[in-house]
């Protein structure tokens, strides 16, 4: 493909992104921007275990403490919507290198154990009488929806709570993929999957192993809060039942499906997770998780490289014919 | 005869005009046709809290049983019932898509008070009825704020009272311990406790809580034990209540038992917890247990029984949830008997907080379906029941307006 | 005074429910050096196959044995078709295939039995046979199963070739195959006495916690804790680590941190034990090579 076409696929394809809310009815939209908000969160997660090979079953948490960070500020101290979420991301940074350091010390099953606890702990955690002040408790926070700053219509649908958030969202996803791709084309990628396939080297190299993965813990704690924060402002309302240790693996299953160590994968993981429990809702009404967990294992047999692995392969087999 | 011939057709253009123009006598909202009204509901098919989509189970159920005996009024009901895995993000999103895409007339028995607190505001805003919703928390009785929404079973702080004023006419010098679910259920029911103690607040002398995952209760119940108290009242699910009742017998420990109407059936708690530890239990009740023998020839639960051996094959007769959800079902089957042909959200509505002294079957005697303007509190009243080892003997008077 | 000793037993008989989940992990440890995420559930569908027997009138004993028998077999066979094409496969594929493994069991659990709470039958007599003032008859009967589990597994790792040659295919797979130990074999036995074990760990925590298909969702953690705390490959330790938790989960929960924080308690071991003796308090310190 030349540089020309690309750049121009580029921009159609962002244009079409916009302008696609304003096709669709709002509860599709609504559904769009759980679908762009779990993308984050599958990134951040993807960051982590696909390029840092650290497997976290309890990214979870840190999705509920971005929420949590956000609707806290919000409905307690009455800041603006907007600025709670680099606030969370911010809050969610540091806990996430702060339990980057314990986990240097976690291979492989050790680290997924740990934090497939704190997956399962995370519900009773939000519930603690003690900062029930601020949590809500049991009760959860309620919020209202961020209002349009300005209203018109576009194909006779009208700039609605939904379609400005979605724009919203899609603006924050579209920089933090951007970053995501940046960093981990480079030099930080680099270093980053050196420690995973071979840390004693890569420490006998001169890469500080300690700073590069409690930076990653860090940052993927951020971008996967960013995506709590986000999905406390699309849904309007977080209680501790808004956690449960499923969520953990549902992120975990969009990173497989998505496809480790890729970008773009992301994508297809949320849309992944977010539809597919639909579908099979329908299938079987006592069993949609039995269908999920046999994609599960059949991608983990047939596609471990997820949709992009796929996607590459034909390309692969087209370029070589 | 031209004058005829063009009044005849004259006549004859009226006619088409106003039978082109719809000139349907039928006041509809979407989700309401001449054949069908569509239902939406979610419930937690999956997850920690799959024990409750019995209710929605059952509620299935008996609308099919409706639908093979003709429907209501010739219409059918098409129930649309969703897994939300009581996750609220998921009961918005299931909610959302009920309303706006399949474009239900109401929603109806959507389960948990987490789930209904994400839709509660979205339902008011589009104005869609969120009735009867299958809770025991008290907030959904609020028609001044949430016109759209309405509870159905007695809540929880009603159930704490009248334990609190049986307590005082009964064991005014007593000392009470309290073993409740770490939930808004199990806070309702404290809160209505303290409230209904007033002044002798300090008779409740100790107070434990639970998780849903924790594999026994016998700490706390040692820890309750140990604050010497003579009443003990169990605000705790089926499944603890029956260990807490084991527990305490093995204790050695004999205090006046009061367990919430949430874990009182006999067959799924009593039994599996030892009957004769629990001679004696005191509950408040407000409809007839299936597995209790006193009920045995009455007509609705030989009615209850037939329904289920035909629509729910299999599945467990002693599971309470089941005959709450069939009454709820029951209820919202004499809403739209009232609401006739006139199938818009507003009139459900308006029937909903109309029903007049309606006598489910299945209540107990004193026992009434009763709404009104300022009343979303569809069942309010219950008597309090003694466990005499074979059935629940009513005894009291009846609580509750 | 009493209600302290109260919460110790109340706290030893817990620790037994979470020795023997320990106990199904240690085994699969010691087998194929993973950590099975799926043995809970697993546990709970193989407690299920036996309340079914029950129900249809078959002798409580005699389903016992079976369901034993047709966990055993079930484990091997899981290995064999779902395990074995991840072997060499990195390590978050076989821990995805084992999450994929717990979301089936839990969701079939559900869908062919239903998620109302059933109660599960003991074999034992209602009263102590010992300190019945502290423990029931159930609580010591499984207990006393607990401790024969124990004692089978530690004899079979020490002293039988068999066992001998499980723990060398898990610990050096290429060595072991060079010997002639046929290493995927060994695996999915290794699985086989997990799923064996996680029954009969089902089947005495039933009565107690009764039956549903989320009964071992919070056990599980502590079953993993006790596992830690002992040493994951030490199955004396998972069942000193199951009482030891259990007695002080009670304890704290009782006297100091409220009973409301229970999983969080068995969080913070876990991670606690993870980073600062990751060999628990009975095992050995492993070194790996660049």
């Amino acid at each position: 493909m030349s540089a020309i076409s690309k750049k121009i696929s580029l921009v159609v394809a962002a244009l079409a992104a916009v302008l696609l809310p304003f096709v669709l009815e709002d509860f599709r939209v609504f559904q769009l921007n759980l679908v762009l908000i779990y993308a984050i969160a599958i990134l951040g997660l993807n960051i982590l275990t696909g390029y840092g090979g650290q497997i976290s079953l309890g990214h979870g948490a840190f999705f509920a403490v971005g929420a949590y960070t956000s609707a806290i500020l919000i409905s307690q101290v009455g800041m603006s919507t907007y600025l709670t979420i680099p606030i969370a991301a911010v809050v969610c940074l540091v806990m996430g290198v702060l339990m980057g350091f314990p986990a240097l010390r976690l291979a492989g099953h050790y680290l997924a154990l740990a934090t497939f606890a704190l997956a399962i702990a995370t519900p009773q955690l939000l519930k603690y009488k003690g900062i029930e002040h601020w949590t809500g408790g049991v009760q959860g926070i309620i919020l209202d929806k961020p209002t349009p700053p300005f209203g018109f219509t576009l194909f006779g649908n009208e700039l609605s709570e939904d379609r400005w958030l979605y724009l919203v969202i899609l603006a924050i996803a579209l920089g933090l993929f951007w970053l995501a791709h940046n960093l981990l084309s480079g030099r930080v990628g680099r270093a980053i999957v050196a420690i995973r396939d071979q840390p004693t080297a890569a420490a006998a190299l001169g890469i500080n192993l300690t700073f590069v993965k409690t930076a990653t813990f860090g940052l993927s704690a951020a971008y996967t809060g960013i995506a709590g924060a986000l999905s406390a402002l699309a849904v309007a309302y977080i209680a501790p039942d808004s956690f449960p240790a499923f969520l953990s693996i549902s992120l975990l299953v969009g990173v497989v499906v998505g496809g480790l160590g890729s970008i773009s994968g992301a994508i297809f993981g949320a849309l992944f997770i977010q539809f597919v429990p639909n579908v099979a809702d329908q299938i079987s009404k006592s069993a949609p998780w039995a269908v999920y967990g046999g994609m599960l294992l059949a991608l983990a047999y047939v596609a471990p490289d997820g949709v992009m692995g796929i996607l590459k392969k034909i390309k692969n087999r087209r370029q070589a014919q | 005869m031209k004058k005829i011939n063009h009044i005849k057709a004259l006549v004859a253009v009226v006619a088409l005009a106003s039978a082109s123009f719809g000139l349907n006598a039928q006041p509809y909202d979407p989700g309401a046709t001449d054949k069908e009204i569509k239902i939406g509901n979610t419930n937690p098919y999956s997850g920690a809290f799959s024990a409750y989509g019995s209710y929605g189970k059952a509620q299935a159920a008996y609308f099919k049983k409706i639908n093979d005996e003709g429907g209501i009024n010739g219409r059918k009901i098409n129930f649309i019932s969703t897994d939300d895995g009581f996750s609220p993000p998921k009961t918005l999103e299931n909610a959302r898509k009920l309303v706006e895409q399949e474009k239900v007339l109401f929603f109806f028995a959507t389960l948990g008070t987490a789930p209904n607190t994400a839709i509660h505001k979205y339902m008011n805003q589009k104005k869609v009825p969120q009735l009867f919703v299958q809770t025991g928390a008290s907030k959904w009785g609020d028609p001044k704020n949430y016109p759209w929404t309405m509870g159905w079973q007695p809540n929880y702080i009603s159930e704490g009272k009248v334990f609190a004023q049986a307590i005082l006419d009964n064991q005014p010098k007593g000392k009470i311990a309290l073993l409740y679910q770490n939930d808004d259920s199990g806070k309702d029911l404290l809160l209505g406790l303290e409230q209904g103690l007033g002044a002798r607040k300090d008779m409740l002398v100790a107070r434990e809580t639970y998780e849903g995952t924790d594999p026994t209760v016998d700490s706390q119940i040692v820890k309750l034990k140990a604050s010497g108290a003579d009443i003990f009242i169990h605000g705790s699910g089926p499944k603890f209540a029956a260990q807490s009742m084991k527990k305490i017998a093995e204790l050695g420990w004999k205090p006046t038992q009061y367990v919430w109407q949430v874990s009182s059936s006999i067959g799924a708690v009593l039994t599996p917890a030892g009957i004769d530890n629990t001679v004696g239990l005191i509950t408040s009740a407000f409809s007839k247990d299936p597995s209790d023998p006193q009920w045995k020839n009455d007509k609705a639960i030989l009615e209850y029984e037939a329904w289920f051996k035909k629509y729910l094959p299999g599945a467990d007769p002693t599971d309470s949830f089941y005959i709450q959800g069939y009454m709820n079902a029951q209820t919202i089957e004499q809403v739209l008997k009232q609401a006739g042909n006139n199938l818009t959200r507003e009139n459900i509505m308006k029937q909903a907080a109309s029903i007049n002294d309606f006598r489910l079957p299945l209540l107990l005697p004193g026992v009434n379906v009763q709404t009104s303007a300022t009343d979303f509190y569809p069942i309010e009243r219950m008597q309090l029941a003694r466990f005499d080892g074979k059935a629940w003997v009513l005894f009291g008077k009846t609580y509750g307006d | 005074m009493d209600s302290f000793v109260l919460q110790v037993t109340a706290g030893l008989a817990n620790g037994g429910i979470y020795a023997a989940v320990g106990l199904a992990l240690v085994m699969i440890h010691q087998a194929t050096h993973h950590i099975n995420f799926a043995q809970g559930e697993m546990a709970t569908f193989s407690t299920f196959i036996a309340w079914a027997m029950i129900q249809a009138g078959v002798p409580y004993w005699i389903a016992f044995v079976v369901t034993m028998v047709v966990s055993f077999v079930a484990g091997l066979l899981i290995q064999r078709i779902f395990l074995k094409p991840v072997e060499k496969a990195p390590i978050l594929t076989n821990v995805i295939v084992f999450v994929g493994l717990l979301v089936i069991f839990n969701a079939f659990a559900g869908w062919i039995f239903e998620h109302t709470i059933k109660s599960f039958p003991s074999p034992f007599p209602v009263e102590g046979m010992f300190l019945p003032k502290y423990f029931s008859g159930h609580q010591i009967g499984s207990i006393s199963v607990t401790l024969v589990v124990l004692l089978s597994v530690f004899c079979f790792f020490r002293f039988t070739p068999l066992g001998l040659a499980m723990r060398a295919a898990a610990f050096n797979p290429e060595s072991a195959r060079l010997v002639g130990i046929r290493v995927s074999w060994m695996l999915a036995l290794g699985w086989g006495m997990a799923a064996l074990i996680g029954a009969v760990a089902g089947m005495m925590i039933a009565p107690i916690v009764f039956l549903d298909p989320n009964m071992m969702a919070g056990i599980l953690l502590y079953g993993f804790a006790a596992a830690l705390l002992g040493g994951i490959d030490n199955p004396w330790g998972a069942v000193v680590g199951g009482v030891i938790l259990g007695v002080l989960e009670n304890i704290l929960g009782a006297y100091v941190i409220g009973s409301d924080l229970k999983l969080t308690m068995a969080l913070v071991l876990i991670v606690t034990i993870l980073i600062f003796r990751p060999y628990g308090l009975f095992g050995k310190p492993i070194f790996s090579r660049v």
